[in-house]
């Protein structure tokens, strides 16, 4: 039987706008993708714990607050000391391309989406990144 | 990772295996089958009920006071929450987790969402199958949230030992919102955001309803309950009310017949599952043979169906 992708949209940390997590939340339902969305105010250890009973192929973080270069490598680290480093892992919100680059070099993100990203471009990297990974 | 050795790993109660076996479960196929035939055994420890009710009626909000309560109770609490699939891109969007924040960093509470993928009846095929890996786990209580329900998404009442009927005031001026098949299954019913106006008038009309169903109520008749969910109102009562529920199934017949309607139930489900599994793969040709004619109407389904199976 056909197999979905299960992606865990989570906003960590304190900011309170989530219209941008619930945009991609529907575009990827609309992908035809399993979008387990949490809501507000997440620890990174909520996140790495959700997505770990909820076995996604994808996490995906929403941030605004300006604190992603604490709480992004946070999720990547639980992660790993998870055994989960075979979880896709992206970020989208306001995060400055020369942190962006960090946060892919050293801290396992595979893609970082700043304002401006086509839903379609989000879609379409998933489905490349989540069908090379068997 | 090896089957059995999955198994093994649900057996001792490991997090991940049981999060990776639910995503096997929900796929099918032959590891899946292997895996149930080895975890089965071990299921059916667990005390489990059902929440569903209307789109709204505060069900994601109940089960998570439900948890929250049964944890200070010291019990753990697995909760399997389904919500529908879109049936035109099959992507579903799973939102019950949001209300159940309160429970995040507990590991005694393990919660899974489950999308319905194509399926009707209030749940997805693969929850009996989660219920039984949750139980074989070791959650002690295991709550398993339908999708939002009106009046046939029934299939709940065959898989969890009890049924709660969630409904809330203000949905309709006679029960509308619960029709014949909900009140048929409910167990205990709920009247959430009690503090409303009209829970009392709801209360009536529940209760009123429960006295005019003469011998269906007469060996358990269900109790109405209120419950201010979001304010943390009514948990306790509505324990109380499951395991004095589960002790009248465990008394005389009772338990007995709900055993054999749910073993019925489970395997018309999962042979009618292989003969079409089976039809299709090995009888391809014939199989869509008999699709095109029923598609220009030459033959009825009933022949058609019947000479399918002659295949077999």
């Amino acid at each position: 039987m056909e197999r979905k992708i299960r992606v865990l949209v989570a906003k960590p940390g304190l900011d309170g706008h989530d219209r941008g997590a619930k945009v991609i939340a529907r575009a990827l339902r609309d992908a035809g993708m399993e979008v387990i969305y949490t809501g507000l105010q997440q620890s990174p250890a909520m996140i790495v714990e959700a997505a770990l009973q909820e076995d996604v192929d994808v996490i995906g973080l929403s941030i605004l607050s300006g604190a992603h270069m604490t709480l992004l490598p946070k999720v990547h680290q639980l992660l790993q000391e998870q055994g989960m480093g075979d979880v896709l892992l992206i970020a989208g919100g306001i995060i400055p391309e020369s942190d962006a680059e960090i946060l892919k070099r050293e801290h396992g993100f595979a893609g970082i989406f700043g304002p401006g990203t086509s839903t379609n471009e989000l879609v379409e990297f998933i489905q490349n990144h989540v069908g090379s990974r068997e | 990772m090896n089957k059995s050795d999955l198994a093994t790993r649900i057996l001792a109660g490991d997090r991940r295996a049981l999060a990776r076996a639910i995503s096997l479960v929900e796929q099918g196929g032959a590891q899946a089958k292997a895996l149930m035939a080895e975890i089965y055994p071990h299921s059916g420890k667990a005390k489990s009920f059902g929440v569903t009710g209307p789109p709204g009626a505060g069900k994601s909000t109940l089960v998570a006071l439900l948890a929250r309560t049964l944890r200070a109770q010291g019990l753990t609490v697995g909760i399997i929450a389904v919500d529908p699939s879109s049936p035109f891109t099959g992507g579903a969007i799973l939102g019950d987790r949001i209300r159940m924040q309160s429970l995040g960093g507990d590991s005694g509470v393990f919660i899974r969402s489950m999308a319905s993928r194509g399926r009707t009846g209030g749940l997805a095929r693969a929850s009996g199958d989660a219920l039984a890996l949750v139980d074989a786990a070791g959650f002690e209580r295991i709550i398993i949230e339908t999708v939002g329900a009106g009046q046939s998404e029934v299939e709940i009442a065959s898989i969890a030992d009890s049924t709660i009927v969630v409904d809330v005031p203000g949905l309709g001026d006679d029960v509308q919102s619960i029709k014949a098949g909900m009140l048929e299954i409910a167990d205990l019913f709920v009247v959430n955001k009690a503090d409303r106006d009209g829970a009392d008038a709801l209360l009536r009309r529940l209760r009123s309803m429960i006295e005019l169903g003469g011998e269906r109520y007469r060996a358990w008749k269900p109790p109405v309950l209120k419950a201010v969910a979001s304010e943390g109102q009514g948990a306790e009562a509505i324990i109380a009310a499951l395991e004095e529920h589960w002790r009248f199934l465990e008394s005389g017949s009772a338990a007995h017949q709900k055993a054999q309607e749910r073993a019925t139930r489970e395997l018309q489900e999962v042979l009618a599952e292989m003969l079409f599994e089976r039809l299709q793969n090995q009888h391809s040709h014939e199989w869509q043979q008999a699709i095109e004619a029923l598609a220009k109407r030459q033959q009825d389904p009933y022949t058609l169906a019947a000479e399918l199976l002659k295949q077999l």
